[in-house]
């Protein structure tokens, strides 16, 4: 179960903070734990980890492709590898390795993203992954986890370990907003719905959901009630939280941290269109690469800020209106 | 020639005589890259491996990836005649629904130990299933073909300096120098050169040897077990189409289409093989 905050602040520990923290835990109380880096363990702060468990780490160096094919072999003797390196190197440069050594050999894998879409901004447009989802999600049996927050982290690391396949994690190594209450328990395959409201549904993921959050009770003093869910499995996405939504809000606005070509918004449409068709908005990256840039920034030039989400709010029911 | 020599040259003719059995059915298949290398299966799986047919995923047996995945019919080949599946599986190869795919799938097929097909990448998964296995204090060795054209590829690289740097000394690779890649000379495409000298500088415990050997072969292998550090690399020297009547003299003999008057011909020269051993 999971409790939502009264209000949504900072965190207080940075994502990879909790990660590490979780991973000593998960290392601690299971010895078939095993961590995989490229390169990058400071990075992540896995360097304590790594010192404490060095038999269990293995910085493979820089070379990706390696590390996912050592990741797999390391499963088929009944290990469990987590893999991790920035979320471009993490997919689109080992998208054959992930494909072919992990998801059709049918081994257990779990792949840490880092700095997933605008978060990489400083290391701009070869960094900015906007493709990753998208190429997660045509793998079969994929599943696909982007938390909102440092306690939907740790839940899936937990509740990861003990499942079997590939799992993609994306997550931003920094500080996020803080959604959930500490102790929360997630499903995976099934969204959380954050505010009801009956105008308008709002689905975000990852770092998005805060503003998407934001955004609904700005509106709201427009007299706009907007629904907002959380999506942050993308794969399997949770059909019935969409289906629902469209039928009782009658128009939906995606807003995700990628392109919004075969990510979250292109994951909803799908499910629209066979199921539930309503008026729909796609916020994201429109079919753009990154730049050089911080957060804030970026997301005023890609379209994905607070504002941003209004504006596409507001589009959405005049589309629901003129009907 | 002693009795364990007659015995893995045999083995090595009826790996041959069961790839040409299988794909006969089609009478198409991967035969250039197969043929070159089952002396080696021969070698292992006569002599070197600790395998059990009855019980293929026996926690302390051999490992075997075959990372040039599109030779799965040789592999097949040496599994159907130690035993690990009836024989008649083999004339199910590429057919719809099979159990025996082209390429080596190891959820299919038992005793085969890790899915390849996209060349390179059984380096990679080797070397984890070798870790793993030291992780857990399993004895046990990985063995690892890889193709001579298949070096071409920038993962084998990576994890030869990966396989040194920790020191993972019960991994036994396996090149198929047949000096052939699909398009023609690998000298010509993509110049591997001298393989054992380049994984000799990437600090492998590296021999070059006869790839139709299997004495040769067999002691290589004894050498590459004695290592205490490092990972052992052999570079046998083969023949691509060998012993195969209609493709050891074809220049394209990567994939090859075949006739039933080839193929009667090429089990005629077989069974002489066979018969001269037996």
């Amino acid at each position: 179960m999971y409790q939502i905050c009264e209000e949504i602040k900072p965190e207080s520990k940075e994502m990879r903070e909790v990660f590490a923290q979780v991973m000593d835990e998960l290392a601690g109380s299971d010895g078939r734990v095993i961590y995989l880096d490229a390169d990058i363990i400071n990075s992540i702060k896995m360097t304590s980890f790594s010192k404490k468990y060095p038999q269990r780490t293995i910085d493979c160096g820089i070379q990706e492709a390696n590390m996912i094919g050592v990741a797999a072999g390391i499963s088929e003797t009944g290990l469990i590898p987590f893999a991790h390196t920035f979320a471009p190197f993490a997919t689109r440069r080992v998208m054959d390795q992930v494909f072919v050594s992990v998801a059709y050999a049918d081994l257990n894998v779990r792949i840490i993203g880092s700095d997933p879409g605008i978060t990489a901004g400083s290391n701009g447009g070869t960094h900015i992954p906007l493709e990753d989802i998208g190429m997660m999600r045509c793998i079969p049996n994929a599943t696909i986890i982007e938390p909102a927050d440092s306690n939907v982290l740790a839940d899936m690391l937990r509740q990861t370990k003990d499942l079997y396949g590939l799992y993609y994690i994306r997550l931003s190594r920094k500080k996020s907003e803080q959604i959930y209450k500490e102790g929360s328990t997630f499903t995976i395959g099934k969204s959380n719905l954050l505010r009801e409201g009956k105008d308008v549904t709002i689905i975000a993921s990852g770092i998005c959901v805060a503003d998407a959050c934001k955004a609904a009770a700005e509106l709201k003093q427009e007299g706009i009630d907007a629904r907002v869910i959380d999506m942050f499995t993308i794969k399997p996405i949770d059909r019935e939280a969409i289906i629902q939504a469209s039928k009782e809000t009658g128009a939906i606005v995606t807003i995700e941290n990628h392109n919004i070509i075969n990510g979250l918004g292109s994951a909803v449409a799908e499910v629209l269109c066979e199921d539930a068709p309503a008026p729909l908005v796609r916020l994201g990256a429109q079919d753009r690469f990154g730049e050089v840039g911080n957060v804030d920034y970026l997301k005023k030039v890609l379209h994905m800020s607070v504002e941003d989400i209004k504006n596409g709010v507001r589009k959405a029911i005049s589309k629901k209106n003129n009907q | 020639m002693d009795k364990v020599e007659r015995n893995l040259r045999l083995l090595a003719a009826q790996i041959r005589k069961t790839v040409l059995y299988g794909l006969g059915t089609s009478k198409a298949g991967h035969i250039g890259g197969a043929m070159s290398m089952s002396d080696a299966l021969a070698v292992l799986y006569g002599k070197e491996m600790k395998v059990d047919p009855n019980n293929p995923k026996w926690e302390e047996r051999d490992r075997l990836v075959v990372s040039k995945g599109h030779c799965g019919p040789a592999v097949y080949a040496a599994l159907a005649v130690k035993g690990f599946f009836p024989m008649e599986w083999m004339l199910t190869i590429n057919q719809p629904e099979t159990k025996l795919p082209s390429h080596c799938d190891k959820n299919k097929v038992p005793g085969i130990d890790m899915t390849t097909g996209s060349l390179g990448q059984g380096m990679s998964t080797a070397l984890g299933i070798a870790w793993g296995l030291r992780y857990q204090q399993n004895d046990a060795y990985t063995y690892l073909f890889l193709g001579d054209g298949e070096c071409d590829e920038g993962q084998v690289w990576e994890g030869a300096l990966f396989a040194s740097t920790k020191k993972l000394n019960h991994v036994i690779a396996l090149i198929d120098k047949n000096e052939k890649q699909l398009d023609g000379y690998t000298k010509d495409i993509c110049n591997v050169g001298d393989l054992a000298k380049k994984f000799e500088q990437f600090d492998w415990y590296a021999q070059d040897v006869d790839g139709h050997d299997v004495m040769a072969i067999a002691e290589a292998i004894e050498n590459a077990k004695k290592q205490n550090e490092k990972p052992s690399v052999i570079v046998l020297h083969t023949v691509k189409g060998k012993d195969c009547t209609f493709a050891e003299d074809v220049f394209y003999n990567h994939h090859m289409t075949f006739t039933q008057e080839q193929l009667d011909e090429a089990n005629q020269h077989l069974d002489q093989l066979i018969a001269k051993l037996s």
